[in-house]
Order: C-alpha cells, then structure tokens, then sequence
C-alpha cells in the first residue's frame, strides 16, 4: 500500500489524509482534549509546557544534525557552526530574533564560498 | 477611546489576519518556499505538494511524509513516522488551550482551530497572547492561523510553477531557516526558566536518543527531556524560595 500503489487520481491523496492529516491532527485533537482539563497555572501545565518544548528542541536538532533535501550536502561541522554562532548572536544581541537567523545563514553561506 | 475588550469579533480576528506581516510568518513563508523547492526536487506532483501544505500544516510532518512517499514507504509505515514525529503537537496544543479559550468558548471550536497549531502560530500566539482580551483570543488566533495557512498554500502553488529547481545554496539556507527559527523564537517568547533548561536538554538528548533508538529519538527526547527541566526548574524555584526566607 505505497504511494504508488493505485493507479488513481484520488489515490496519492488518501494517503496524504491518512498519512500526513490524520496522523497529525490526532495529536492537536488529544491536545484539545487534554488542554481543556489544564489550569492556567498548574505544575501540569509546566511540565506540558517543558515536553512541548523539549519536543521540538529534538526536532532542532534533527534537522540541523540528519537533514533532508540540499542541506545534507553541506558538512555536519558548518552546520553546527552556523547555529551556534547564530544563538550566540542571538543572545548577545538583546535576543532578537533576526539577528540569530542573519548570524546563522552568513556562517552558513560564508563557510560554503570559503571552502568552494 | 474604546475599551479593547468592547472591539466586535471581527476586529480581534483581522487583527490576527495582521500578523501575516510579522517576522514570525515571513520566515515560516521563506521556509515554505524551501519545501516547495523540495516537494519538485522530490516529484511531487503541485496538487499534492498544496493539498499536503493545508492538510498537514506541521513543516516536520510535511518534510518527513515526502521522505517517507519518495523511499516508497508503505501507508502504515508511512503514518507511523509522521505521527511519532507530531507527538509534540499534543503538548503543543494542550499548553495553547488554556491561554486562548474563555468559559464561553465551544469545544468544537478549539477542536477546529487545534489543526492551526504548528510551531509558528504557537511561538506567535504564546507571545502576543498576554495583550489580548481573553474573550477575543480565539478569534485573534483564528485570523492569524487560517491567514497563514492559506497565504502559504498559494504561495507553495506559485513557487512550484514558476521556480523549477532553486539554486543548491538558496535551498540549504532556506532549509535551515527552520531550526535556526525555532531555537531562537521560542527561546525568546518565554520568560521561563523552564522553556530555556528544557531547549538545551532536549535539543542534547534528540541525537543521543537518535543513537539509541532512531524511530523513537523525538519522543523520548522530549520526555526525557521535558521531565528534567521540570524538576530542574522544581529545585532551583525551592532553593531561591529557602534562600530568601
């Protein structure tokens, strides 16, 4: 039961239903569900907060250290280099935000005109 | 002067509609452009790609359903690595609700705006929320997520028909748009001790979990590291309160 596996035009979609909606709004619905039973202030609520956080924090670094698409080409040490010294801009520089991602994307492009 | 909390509805969903033109949405719509440039490297077809851009809405799921699509994965298999990834959507969603809801706010509603959650509407939200009157904050969130959301899909569709391929180096930067983004954003919109510990522990434990356990590295990585910067944050509010007695 692959992408390709019927050859309709309605197929592809189904699975992008199933696969990509269903699977994530699975989880928003839950959340709704689990949401509505949270105070505003309770330790639940924090410990929530701090998952939800640490969650996507993984995914950071996931797409920095095992990245799809063009970025697989450019070698592990730049990337790290480029989103350290982007926080480090970042946080230095009363924690804007665009002055982390202008910092980060120099390092990146930069590193890789200097090593061709 | 009018009271903020006296505005209509309308005005508190078009003042959503206006965080279109934040910095927020214009670097989500740049990383948009970058998987659009992706989606055609991958032979997506366009209809595909835009209907996935609405559907699915979370760019990690997204990401990860084409990968999964082109190495012809099989549809379990498929939904079982998109879904493992979405698991922070939940926690994502739950700490949203109790800041956007009032008393008075139907559970279908929330239900229906839930599928606007991803980590942009949740960094912009969690931000701004405090300056909205409680009454009106699902609606502000409302305009901002199905603005976003649809401003996206169009411009997914004009990327897709008019850039064949982007330029090797334009993707890379535009593909890191994205962690450099969130690392930055959501550090920046929390005051909390708690999100800070919990982004070094989580973004440390990701790839050692990833070694353990790949299909599993996020989850575990964010339990993991969630639970530590809860009791960490538990310990250091105990002994500033016994300091200060």
């Amino acid at each position: 039961m692959s992408y390709q596996w019927l050859d309709t035009w309605w197929w592809p979609y189904v699975f992008i239903a199933v696969a990509g909606w269903l699977a994530t709004d699975l989880w928003r619905w839950l959340g709704v569900v689990v949401g509505a039973r949270l105070k505003d202030d309770s330790l639940l609520l924090i410990w929530v907060r701090a998952v939800a956080t640490a969650l996507v924090a993984a995914v950071i670094a996931k797409l920095v250290l095992y990245p799809s698409g063009e970025l697989k080409h450019v070698p592990v040490a730049l990337r790290l280099l480029a989103l350290g010294l982007g926080f480090a801009a970042f946080l230095a520089l009363r924690q804007r935000v665009w002055v982390g991602i202008a910092v980060a994307l120099a390092v990146l492009i930069g590193g890789q005109l200097l090593l061709g | 002067m009018t009271d903020p909390i006296d505005r209509p509805s309308a005005w508190w969903f078009f003042h959503g509609v206006r965080g279109i033109a934040s910095l927020p949405a214009l670097i989500l719509m740049s990383a948009f452009v970058g998987f659009a440039g992706f989606a055609v490297e991958a032979g997506m077809p366009m209809g595909e790609t835009v209907f996935m851009t609405g559907i699915v809405w979370a760019l990690p799921a997204k990401v990860l359903l084409v990968g999964s699509i082109i190495a012809g994965a099989s549809l379990p298999a498929a939904f079982i690595t998109v879904t493992l990834s979405s698991i922070r959507l939940m926690p994502m969603v739950a700490s949203l609700i109790p800041e956007i809801r009032s008393h008075r706010t139907p559970t279908w509603l929330l239900l229906l705006l839930a599928h606007f959650v991803a980590v942009t509407a949740w960094v912009f939200t969690m931000e701004r929320v405090k300056d909205i009157p409680r009454e009106h904050r699902a609606m502000f969130f409302a305009g901002f997520g199905m603005t976003v959301t649809t401003v996206n899909m169009v411009l997914v569709a004009i990327v897709y028909s008019t850039v064949s391929v982007l330029p090797a180096m334009l993707a890379g930067a535009l593909f890191f748009l994205t962690p450099v983004y969130f690392l930055t954003s959501i550090w920046a919109s929390s005051p909390h001790r708690v999100v800070h510990i919990a982004m070094i522990a989580g973004m440390a434990l990701g790839p050692l979990f990833h070694q353990i356990s790949p299909g599993f590295d996020i989850l575990y990585a964010g339990l993991a590291g969630g639970t530590v910067a809860f009791l960490a944050d538990r310990l250091i509010a105990r002994r500033a309160r016994s300091a200060g007695r």
